[in-house]
């Protein structure tokens, strides 16, 4: 009833060609972002540290993921390597230049994160695929390999490990230990936010068709006119843009210090289940995927014991675990099951039917 | 839009979850547990996490607690994952917590910076960052009772006593197969060090963290060069495999050292050929103690233990029941020295400096023999016990040197290099506000 097309009348192409056409959905992602921002305040410190710092980082990293395999169909194992150079990218720079402030690191780390990942995605242009995937996977290994051995990267740190040095914003210290999970919020959201409207102008635009082209037909796109090595490259260099700055706010403004362990083959996997489940392609999807891959075990972590508190069942932390391993990876095969085009289709399936809603015809 | 339904009702589960937490008595202390009895490292973890849990236990249910207060205990289950870590600790941290023990180098290394800020101390023993030894620096952590740099030297030691003296190691050739991680190769600088000053050679032998299972390349390198002696610095699965793999290759088990981390169940991978494998230690095993045999009466014999009654005593056992022995002593300091009964982190962290475990503290704990003394102070939250060789015999470890103290001298540059080092890599790293007990 509330959520519907009628008396909203297009006059002209910009409208026509927006992204969210309806008002209901503009007026929707105005109050999301209010809300995220609300949260700052309202929320307490476990669930900004714990839930909603770590569920933006990674949503940022399945962004990245999403836009190579999502939306140009190439598959990659190299994502936790790929977070895993724009967080060293990350830390030399702002050791080397303490002066200039760290958010400008931030997103600089990124560019270097994305040479790295064009100069792996040169392979792409022979092979697709599953062979692509064990190509990239050379990438995670070669580079995890790079942040063992070479000592330069890490300062010659004996501890081997990153650390978050004391950085402020207007005065106000965001990474550190100094820093609050308030304040550390807050800049992930702002960059988040202002990242994943970049990506949205990039998938509806040119660029984007140009991906979805070589995704859906390289062939076809070819003859067409789209030139495969510029759009795969570009691809993959975007991509990794995304995954080096989500690496570089895991570390320094999440963990605030992390071993080269962080960016292990796992990672990789877990951004890539994100990004599966979420769905292939999809924006929103990516969100999606962060939230039920990562934030539900948290959830069932805590709702799972105070649930069986009343039925006087004490179980221990173990046992938790393993039930929290099970109920995901059932969700998982469920949700997989009932519509294999992931969460974001879900979504859409359900936006649809509310648009006729209560009368379907 | 259901990103925002799905944030909001997220956040709703989870505050409700929160206040439906049974909230902790103000009189009792709040001690979580971080273990891990799931992933590639419950192996090790689960005795660990028993043997915390049934000491602090059994002071609860012999005691009622410690000083009169029960120990409010909780157990989070990390998986050794640094994520997960994290994560209990923040979940913990609303709770006030008096100290937290990561039980892996990578939980530690993020938490280490945010101790003083929170006023959680943090007891990583024998682990994390050896630097973290100088309390001057590091006030809220604490590492006892030896760093990584002490155990080399002292096994470099007894291979030198055992040769017939340091210099006799010249010309020999030592092997070292490490976790080639952060931990693993925090040795190396040291080895190296004396290796030029004695004149021995070094081969390094580096086990991914992904190929832990899988030595035979290691080995078979080994069984080429031929070294005189290998010592290992592994964990987990790590440590099994190696034993497995010296024993196929043939490698002369007598000449295989380890640093304190295999268990029982490591050895005995070996099969009957692991006999001879040596590692340093600083506790004892079994279960002739008093405190211990109060464990099995007042804990597992009720079952409150999820150990299996056979592993009592093991040596991975008694490792967590050190650890919750330090633990315990930290309160029990922290309540004489403020003279309050339920104590806060901050007050722990002062009992933790005034920790004095002589052999008449432990008697009177009913752990007499069962380690060295350990004293710390302001300065030292490391303690650089010396700790004794431990062979096994193809069912148990049987204690075989005296206490073997470290090479001070030699470990103590490395010390200050790298504490120095890690406080000035760290910009703006707080000086040490906290001030001494005189009684330290």
């Amino acid at each position: 009833m509330l959520y519907r097309e009628a008396g909203q009348f297009k006059t002209n192409y910009v409208a026509d060609s927006a992204i969210f056409p309806l008002r209901q959905d503009r007026i929707g992602i105005g109050l999301i972002i209010i809300a995220a921002y609300a949260l700052a305040f309202l929320g307490n410190s476990f669930l900004l540290q714990a839930v909603m710092i770590p569920f933006l980082v990674f949503s940022l990293a399945s962004i990245g993921l999403n836009i190579l395999t999502g939306y140009t169909g190439l598959l990659s194992l190299g994502t936790g390597a790929f977070m895993g150079v724009g967080a060293y990218a990350c830390y030399k720079l702002m050791t080397a230049f303490p002066g200039v402030n760290v958010i400008v690191w931030i997103f600089v780390s990124g560019f270097f994160s994305a040479a790295i990942g064009a100069l792996f995605g040169l392979p792409s242009l022979r092979i697709k695929g599953f062979y692509l995937a064990v190509a990239t996977l050379a990438a995670q290994f070669f580079l995890q390999w790079c942040f063992i051995r070479i000592p330069w990267l890490v300062n010659y740190n004996v501890s081997g490990a990153l650390d978050a040095p004391l950085r402020t914003l207007f005065g106000t210290p965001i990474m550190g230990p100094n820093a609050t999970p308030q304040t550390r919020y807050l800049v992930v959201l702002t960059i988040v936010i202002l990242l994943t409207w970049l990506a949205s102008n990039l998938v509806h635009g040119r660029i984007g068709r140009m991906w979805i082209a070589i995704r859906d037909m390289d062939l076809a796109a070819e003859l067409m006119g789209i030139r495969p090595l510029q759009t795969k490259l570009l691809a993959f260099a975007v991509s990794s843009y995304y995954c080096g700055v989500a690496g570089a706010l895991l570390v320094f403004l999440w963990y605030g210090g992390a071993e080269y362990d962080v960016f292990n083959i796992n990672q990789s996997f877990f951004i890539l289940f994100m990004v599966i489940i979420g769905g292939l392609g999809s924006l929103i999807g990516s969100f999606f995927g962060a939230a039920l891959i990562f934030i539900l075990p948290i959830v069932l972590g805590i709702v799972l014991p105070a649930m069986l508190s009343p039925f006087g069942i004490s179980v221990g932390a173990d046992v938790i675990e393993h039930l929290r391993f099970m109920i995901v990876g059932a969700l998982i095969i469920f949700f997989l099951i009932v519509e294999p085009h992931g969460l974001a289709r879900l979504w859409q399936i359900g936006k649809q039917k509310l648009l006729v809603w209560p009368f379907p015809y | 839009m259901s990103f925002r339904k799905l944030g909001l009702g997220l956040a709703a589960a989870t505050m409700l979850a929160g206040m439906a937490l049974p909230a902790f008595a103000q009189d009792s202390v709040y001690v979580p547990l971080f273990t891990y009895r799931t992933g590639p490292f419950a192996g090790s973890g689960t005795h660990i996490a028993d043997g915390m849990h049934d000491y602090l236990r059994m002071l609860n249910e012999r005691d009622g607690g410690i000083g009169g207060v029960k120990l409010a205990l909780e157990e989070c289950e990390t998986g050794y994952d640094t994520k997960k870590g994290v994560e209990c600790y923040e979940s913990v941290k609303g709770k006030n917590p008096v100290i937290v023990n990561p039980w892996s180098t990578g939980i530690t290394l993020p938490l280490i910076p945010r101790a003083s800020v929170d006023k959680i101390p943090i007891l990583s023993m024998a682990y994390g960052l050896s630097a973290s030894a100088r309390g001057d620096i590091f006030p809220w952590v604490f590492n006892p009772p030896a760093t990584y740099w002490d155990g080399l030297s002292m096994i470099v030691k007894y291979i030198g006593e055992k040769e017939g003296g340091l210099e006799k190691l010249k010309g020999k050739k030592i092997g070292f197969l490490h976790l080639d991680a952060a931990f693993g190769k925090e040795p190396i600088p040291l080895l190296q060090e004396m290796a030029k000053d004695i004149g021995f050679e070094v081969a390094l032998y580096p086990v991914a963290a992904q190929d832990m299972q899988n030595q035979s390349s290691q080995w078979l390198s080994a069984r080429r060069d031929r070294p005189d002696y290998m010592i290992m610095w592994g964990w987990g699965s790590m440590n099994g495999a190696a034993v497995k793999e010296a024993v196929r290759s043939g490698y002369p088990m007598d000449k295989f050292y380890s640093v304190w981390w295999p268990g029982e169940d490591d050895a005995r991978a070996g099969g009957a050929g692991a006999k001879g494998f040596k590692m340093l230690n600083w506790h004892a095993v079994g279960t002739n103690f008093p405190a211990i045999q109060d464990i099995q009466k007042h804990v597992v014999d009720k079952g409150l233990s999820k150990a299996q009654k056979d592993k009592v005593g093991e040596l991975l056992y008694n490792r967590g029941v050190y650890n919750s022995l330090l633990i315990a002593e930290g309160i029990a300091q922290a309540q004489k020295v403020t003279g309050k009964k339920v104590v806060t982190g901050e007050d722990v962290r002062r009992g933790m400096e005034n920790i004095k475990l002589d052999p008449a503290r432990l008697k009177e704990l009913g752990l007499e023999g069962f380690t060295d003394q350990l004293v710390l102070s302001c300065s030292d939250h490391n303690g650089h016990r010396a700790a004794f060789m431990q062979e096994w015999d193809g069912t148990k470890w049987v204690k075989i040197s005296k206490p073997i103290e470290p090479m001070t001298d030699r470990v103590k540059g490395q010390l200050e290099a790298a504490a120095k080092d890690y406080a000035d890599k760290n910009a703006g790293w707080p000086k040490r506000s906290e001030a001494c007990d005189k009684a330290s």
